[in-house]
């Protein structure tokens, strides 16, 4: 509970009634059912009963406000041309960043692929230097160098930020095993999407860390197109939760922040015990696949209306919130409106900051050098510069 | 002081690979023969350095005692080992010394190793530790990246240099990039090395040379051994790197057998060796087209040429200080080389000697590469598409006309 109030004060800007709110709500426990219950693949799944906390409620809340805030300023701001290149919007998937969130510890790892915005924000990155990332200059969190698709966050244990399609999930594996060999309690969350989950990869990955019993959690976010092909079309079993075979798999209603927790939680209990298991996240994207994609060439608008009507992550707190009396109407608009200001503050503070100098083309090329500098053995003087 | 071949290329016939792994413990009579390699560490006046890289090559980095160089390999009493040995010792200091030192690959484990470079290390560090990984290369070189990423410092083996074609996009996009792309925030210290090169009739797929496909990655670098000894420090010094390097090993070279110095001692890695100094012609060549050369240069010195030979043993960057000083002296360059003819090191290293030594040759670079085919089996048509020392006394002889 510590870890939200902190992670809220990042976030949060002060004084409102809003904040007033989240910080002062109770953190007595109240139980909700999760809308769906689990599926499970050779494994008995958790209860539906999720243990939460007005507090918790509320900062979801905020939290999921803020990120769908963000994705759809950085659509402006793609519109803008102001971002350019790739830009993959999470909007509709931010139960699974948040839900995650709520389940591990700062110490744990997440592994994702290029719809990385709102997960960078989930584990403690700030507005600004994911607007200053995106728009390419020098105060973003990788110097502007990676861009949309390279978000990390080391000291958190967010590693990125990928580009291509499955390459992050050896990686994952890598974190797991590292984690496994210095023995400390963690785990890894390593997330892909449908269109990944066909990739051999995966289950080149799923072998080892089965076999080596590494504390790898496997996140399918099944929002369930991948790139601009619909599951059915691509995959012979869209049962991405049973791909394992021999790994126990679990889906999850990914547009309920509390299912996600519960699962998050249970599978961080298990990959401890028992090695790797696969959550398979049933969510769905409200934009297309990339800025590029308009994103109903493919689907129909009833869909993704219907979805939004229905199955609405930020829309599903507000009912719980307003069922069980944490907030008024009128407070939540003015969460809202709080989190629209603060969005609006940092793209206007990014936009004022500078490119990255000329110089930072030759800088992190490699540890110390652009590799034209000659070290003596060991590493330890410069021996000379090389023409 | 120039390197001394005991015995001929016919030599090498001995030292197949492929009988390795079946007869370990028994190789057949005539196979005993190795190639015994003389080779002081010193580099001699003929470069130009002031900052004293002469004396120092062998004792340099962590040893505790200041040594004669010269007197380090010949009449200190070394210690004699083959080239796997060499790896293998490197690879157990650093594990000893850092215990986040770990390796990783097919066959690393209880088998021992397919060149036998990781033998008892699983018995002594343990399973985890030295990792038998199921054949997937692309997920096993995924797997060390993200260990490096956390702070672990893997090293994955490829079988055969060819079989890392699979785990291309995992080197070249995370392995390669990821320190620049994170802005600094991780650091790949990993190493990734394997046997590569045309051995004996392994096969068009078996013998290739991957040297040439990895050189344009931004943020790797590239080392290849050729000698026990280099072999050692080069190992280390990859290990202690906090960039990734990919450190290319050769099918053939690793019976050599050399005496090496008892004490530590780390290599730079972007530095060149000088084999035997000269001064009519510059030859550059590195791995297995070394001994080719210095067959060739035992020809040459008999026909009057004075050749320099030197090692490049880094591929990415090039030590353009030592070539530079080198072809300032000699105005002659000759790169022998068992990547291809069309886009090998040896043309990436033409155009960079052209680039910044234009002005001091007398004569257009040669570059002797293998031929652009397929290795094929038959033995005899395998010999034609690497260089053969003959082709390398004809080219200097037409060079320095």
């Amino acid at each position: 509970m510590a870890q939200l109030t902190r992670r809220s004060l990042r976030l949060l800007r002060p004084t409102s009634a809003a904040r007033l709110l989240t910080t002062t709500a109770s953190t007595a426990p109240i139980s909700i059912e999760t809308s769906l219950p689990f599926t499970g693949h050779n494994i008995d799944p958790p209860s539906r009963t999720v243990e939460t906390s007005p507090h918790e409620l509320l900062t979801f809340y905020r939290d999921m406000a803020l990120m769908r805030r963000m994705e759809i300023a950085a659509d402006s701001l793609y519109k803008a041309k102001l971002i350019r290149g790739f830009c993959h919007l999470y909007d509709g998937q931010e139960a699974v960043a948040i839900g995650m969130e709520a389940a591990i510890t700062r110490k744990d790892c997440i592994i994702t692929a290029y719809r990385d915005h709102c997960l960078y924000l989930g584990r403690g990155g700030t507005l600004l230097e994911a607007f200053a990332e995106l728009m390419g200059r020098s105060g973003g969190c990788s110097k502007g160098k990676g861009g949309s698709m390279h978000f990390y966050k080391k000291e958190n244990g967010f590693y990125g930020g990928h580009g291509i399609v499955g390459a992050q999930i050896p990686l994952g594996c890598g974190l797991a095993f590292a984690q496994k060999y210095s023995k400390d309690e963690n785990v890894t969350f390593t997330m892909y999407g449908d269109g990944a989950a066909n990739q051999g990869q995966l289950f080149e990955a799923l072998n080892m860390a089965a076999l080596w019993n590494l504390p790898a959690i496997l996140v399918c976010e099944n929002n369930h197109y991948g790139m601009g092909t619909a599951e059915w079309r691509a995959a012979k079993s869209p049962s991405y939760f049973k791909r394992g075979d021999y790994v126990p798999g679990l889906k999850v209603d990914g547009m309920d922040a509390l299912a996600v927790k519960q699962a998050c939680k249970f599978a961080k209990e298990h990959a401890l015990k028992n090695g790797p298991i696969i959550l398979e996240m049933d969510t769905y994207r409200y934009h297309g696949h990339s800025m590029s994609d308009p994103g109903s060439t493919y689907r129909t608008r009833d869909e993704i209306s219907g979805i939004r009507q229905e199955r609405d992550p930020v829309e599903r707190i507000r009912k719980l919130l307003l069922a069980h009396d944490l907030a008024t109407e009128k407070e939540m608009k003015d969460t809202e409106k709080e989190v629209r200001k603060e969005v609006d503050e940092a793209i206007a503070k990014a936009k004022e900051i500078p490119a990255p100098d000329t110089s930072e083309l030759f800088t992190n090329v490699y540890v110390k050098d652009f590799g034209l500098e000659a070290f003596g053995p060991d590493r330890k003087e410069l021996r000379t510069v090389l023409p | 002081m120039a390197a001394t071949i005991l015995h001929g290329v016919g030599a090498t016939t001995a030292l197949s690979s492929i009988n390795y792994n079946n007869s370990r413990r028994s190789l057949p009579e005539r196979k005993r023969t190795s190639l015994v390699i003389q080779c002081d560490g010193s580099l001699s006046s003929g470069l130009n350095i002031s900052n004293n890289r002469g004396a120092k090559l062998s004792t340099n980095a962590v040893a505790t005692k200041q040594e004669n160089v010269t007197a380090s390999t010949t009449s200190k009493p070394g210690h004699e080992l083959l080239l796997f040995e060499a790896l293998r010792e490197g690879l157990e200091e650093e594990m000893e010394r850092d215990p986040h030192v770990c390796v990783m690959g097919e066959d690393v484990g209880h088998y021992g190793g397919s060149y036998k470079v990781t033998k008892g290390l699983a018995d002594k560090y343990g399973d985890l530790r030295v990792l038998d990984t199921p054949i997937a290369e692309n997920s096993f070189t995924g797997m060390g990246i993200g260990a490096a990423m956390t702070g672990l410092r893997p090293i994955v083996e490829g079988m055969n240099m060819g079989f890392l074609l699979l785990a291309f996009n995992q080197i070249s996009n995370n392995c390669g990039m990821l320190h620049y792309t994170s802005g600094g925030q991780f650091k790949i210290p990993i190493v990734i090395r394997g046997p590569g090169g045309v051995g004996r009739q392994l096969g068009a797929e078996h013998s290739q040379r991957l040297e040439s496909y990895f050189q344009s990655i931004p943020g790797i670098q590239m080392v290849a051994c050729s000698t026990p000894y280099n072999a050692k420090g080069l190992m280390k010094a990859a290990i202690r790197s906090d960039n990734p390097v990919i450190l290319f090993e050769h099918v053939l070279l690793y019976n050599l057998k050399e005496r090496i110095p008892d004490e530590e001692y780390v290599l730079s890695l972007e530095e060149a060796e000088m084999v035997r100094p000269g001064k009519h012609v510059t030859v550059l060549t590195y791995s297995r087209m070394r001994y080719h050369v210095m067959q060739a240069a035992k020809t040459l010195v008999n026909k009057g040429y004075d050749p320099e030979v030197i090692d490049i043993r880094s591929l990415k960057p090039f030590d353009l200080h030592t070539i530079g000083n080198s072809v300032k002296k000699t105005h002659h360059v000759l790169i022998v080389e068992e990547c291809m003819r069309t886009g090998g090191i040896g043309a990436s290293l033409t155009a960079s000697i052209n680039e910044h030594f234009h002005d001091y040759l007398d004569a257009p670079i040669v570059c002797l590469s293998s031929q652009d085919v397929p290795t094929p089996y038959a033995g005899a048509l395998e010999e034609w598409t690497v260089v053969q020392p003959a082709q390398i006394v004809a080219a200097v002889e037409q060079l320095c006309q």
